[in-house]
């Protein structure tokens, strides 16, 4: 070779080329520049975010809505530190993105030099895995692995930390491209034959079967299989949060979600099924409640792909390690319709009996829940949905019925205020023929908004939806039904004009004050694909989320309307 | 969950690569369910790259079994075997200090032998006012020798590597790191 060897960055910058990454989310610094040099030359879109919590949560909604990892690129101290949050999420909901952080240069390491953090260190919590790189010989190495990790298995974050030094340098080990050794990180791959068949034994005995139905149906692709295996078992489907549109939510047998906020006839359903399938779910606690009496009387089934989750929170009777798709379709000529007809029946009446419900928008007040229904009948289940967290969040999960995989992004796990915006900026770059919904609280808005400049910037049509009531909404519900209606730290006193607001950014803006107003201004929105927009809802402001299972009770305590009686404080976490 | 319902001891077996971090990730593995490590052995393993550790630790079963899962999950570690059901070898070393100020070493060394005859007892250093004790066995032995040097003199520095563990008869290391190199 005459010419001179490419540098450390340089090798980074085209691994990623070779594997079909499209765009990087990032903002520069001092440590990262031979990482952002060496951008100038690629194929590789950079998206300059305005702040490094956004980027990842942009690479978030890009990997969710995609499948494949989302790429964020930040420099070292603050830079990395401020990508914490997003790790988490990422983390606690299986999503793939890899963070390059830069770092201050090897000779520095550990005296506290300028814009030093031990990122590597702070991070190891809430990353898959994660990489120190000392040398420039070992990058080679240490993207493939690194790759390897990001798309296989249960998915999650991989981290970076990449010296100046070892990114200016110059690499001249072989470029490695091929399957890793990795010894300690075996994938499953096919369920086993004997667990598969005892699934299925168990499933014929079962009169009042529930297939439960979570991220992983999501992440494995797994929806047709499940579809069709509720079809032939004439099996009832309930999904979590995460597991909207795995499976259609408007099909004859979905009866929508379960856990904390799930529709009744859903925990009804839950609350005295015989047999519980959970595919890629992990029972969380918003959806065991009570774990001692969670589903003690039926036969539980645990299909995941993570032997870790196994008897974590609930035990289960049997156990298939493996993805979700191949079980789910290994499963499907081992069993038969069983005879449902008067679980169906029940379910139907439960649905018929408790219905999502609120009050009837002609009062002239305008409901968060009605705003919501209306988007998800004029969107017709055709739009990315993202939210943030909070009573928008479960509001939404309730009303925008998911059709299909990978329409609904929300930070579960770590409930992230501030994700649901950038997250649809990631997922409409993923996706630009598709139309992507923000549904956000005016709280969550206010943490990640910088990046409204960022959307502006690149023209792209997402929809900002604020459901404005003005508080911490979810906190002050906590507040009124078990501490006594003291509410503290949930007044948004002093929230912006977020109509002015959006203009300011030269960002198209609307406003609904009135439940006549909604139609019409969902209507203009949809239209208006010139640029991003921001609707602002002004709702009511103390409605509450019902039905809800008080954090850590049983199912029996489900609450489906405002109580007249004071409540003991929650058991449960937050 | 209340992290001192049980007394059981552990001890874990772990073939981990061999760089730096990799601790890290398996103390904070223990550290997040409150649990904490009693005693801690690492070394190179017989096959470049990787390392042996042995680790104690106290609590109940449940978060044992979750720890065991959680530290198989993580890249760095290759396998991880619980010892409880077939209790391993284990060998332990400990060093204890004592004034040498009119100490009759002979006397010391042979209370220690009629209080634990499978252990190996023998004095390593004699300074001018100190005098070292090493004493080489099973946990057990060791803290019983530990015991017998108290009962004669007071001690003033005491060292303890921690056991480090080995199945007896076919080794599952020997299996798993044969697995190992030919991937």
């Amino acid at each position: 070779m005459t010419t001179n060897p490419l540098t450390g960055a340089e090798r980074v910058i085209r691994f990623l080329e070779r594997v079909g990454v499209e765009y990087i989310f990032g903002l520069s610094g001092g440590a990262a520049i031979p990482l952002f040099d060496a951008l100038v030359d690629s194929k590789i879109r950079l998206v300059l975010t305005r702040h490094e919590q956004g980027a990842t949560h942009m690479a978030d909604g890009y990997a969710r809505a995609t499948g494949k990892p989302g790429v964020v690129l930040v420099t070292s101290g603050p830079g990395a530190t401020n990508t914490v949050t997003g790790l988490l999420t990422a983390n606690m909901d299986s999503v793939p993105i890899l963070v390059l952080a830069g770092q201050t240069p090897t000779f520095n390491l550990g005296k506290d030099t300028f814009q030093e953090a031990d990122v590597t260190g702070i991070t190891y919590p809430v990353v898959k895995h994660s990489y120190l790189v000392t040398s420039a010989e070992q990058l080679p190495r240490v993207m493939n692995e690194a790759w390897h990790i990001l798309t296989t298995g249960r998915p999650g974050p991989v981290l970076l930390d990449l010296p100046k030094d070892v990114t200016a340098g110059p690499c001249t080990a072989p470029d490695e491209f091929d399957a890793p050794k990795i010894p300690g990180y075996v994938v499953p791959k096919q369920g086993d034959a004997k667990a598969i068949q005892a699934v299925a034994d168990a499933l014929k005995k079962s009169r009042k079967p529930v297939l439960y139905v979570g991220h992983g149906a999501v992440i494995a692709g797994a929806g047709a299989a499940i579809t069709e295996l509720s079809n032939r078992l004439q099996a009832p489907v309930v999904n979590t949060l995460l597991g909207k549109g795995a499976v259609d939510e408007t099909g004859p047998l979905h009866l929508g979600m379960l856990g904390m906020h799930g529709t009744a006839y859903a925990n009804k359903a839950v609350e005295s099924c015989d047999l519980m399938m959970a595919i890629g779910a992990r029972w969380d606690d918003r959806i065991a409640g009570d774990g001692k009496t969670f589903c003690q009387d039926a036969v539980r089934i645990h299909i995941d792909i993570d032997r870790s989750e196994f008897n974590k929170t609930i035990t289960s009777h049997l156990q298939v390690l493996g993805d979700a798709k191949q079980i789910v379709e290994a499963l499907l000529p081992l069993v038969e319709p069983l005879p449902t007809g008067a679980w169906l029946a029940q379910c139907a009446q439960w649905r018929e009996q408790y219905p999502l419900r609120y009050p009837d928008p002609k009062d002239g007040q305008l409901r968060p829940q009605h705003v919501l229904n209306r988007l998800n009948h004029l969107t017709k289940g055709e739009a990315i949905v993202t939210t943030d967290v909070g009573q928008h969040q479960m509001w939404a999960a309730q009303f925008c019925l998911t059709r299909s995989n990978r329409m609904w992004l929300s930070s579960g796990g770590a409930g992230t205020m501030g994700y649901g915006f950038p997250a649809a900026v990631g997922a409409q770059f993923a996706r630009p023929d598709t139309p992507v919904w923000a549904v956000v609280g005016d709280g969550g808005f206010q943490m990640t908004l910088c990046e409204l400049a960022t959307a502006f910037v690149h023209k792209l049509p997402v929809k900002v939806l604020i459901i404005n009531n003005n508080y911490l909404g979810m906190v002050r519900q906590w507040q009124e039904l078990f501490f006594d209606n003291r509410l503290s730290g949930v007044d948004l006193e002093g929230n912006p004009d977020f109509v002015r607001l959006a203009e300011a950014y030269g960002v198209k803006a609307f406003h609904i004050k009135q439940p006549d107003q909604v139609d019409d201004v969902l209507q203009a929105a949809i239209a208006y694909n010139d640029g991003p927009c921001v609707v602002e809802a002004t709702v009511v402001k103390e409605d509450n989320v019902f039905p809800m299972i008080p954090a850590g009770a049983p199912y029996s305590a489900m609450l489906t309307e405002r109580p007249t009686q004071k409540l003991a404080k929650p058991k449960g976490s937050t | 969950m209340n992290l001192a319902s049980s007394n059981t001891v552990h001890t874990l077996s772990l073939v981990t690569r061999d760089h730096p971090g990799v601790l890290v990730r398996i103390s904070l593995t223990f550290a997040r369910r409150g649990r904490n490590i009693e005693s801690l052995a690492v070394s190179p393993g017989a096959t470049g790259g990787y390392s042996r550790m042995t680790i104690t630790s106290r609590g109940n079963p449940e978060s044992v079994e979750q720890i065991i899962q959680h530290l198989a999950k993580l890249v760095d570690v290759v396998d991880v075997i619980d010892h409880q059901e077939n209790p391993p070898l284990e060998a332990e070393v400990a060093l204890a200090k004592v004034s040498a100020e009119g100490l009759d070493q002979e006397a010391v060394l042979a209370h220690i032998r009629r209080q634990v005859t499978a252990s190996t007892a023998e004095v390593i250093d004699n300074s001018e006012n100190t005098a070292v004790f090493r004493l080489m066995g099973s946990t057990a032995h060791v803290e019983r020798g530990i015991a017998a040097i108290a009962e004669l003199r007071p001690i003033h520095e005491l060292v303890r590597s921690g056991p480090v563990a080995m199945d007896q008869g076919a080794s599952h290391y020997a299996h798993l790191m044969g697995k190992v190199l030919r991937s």
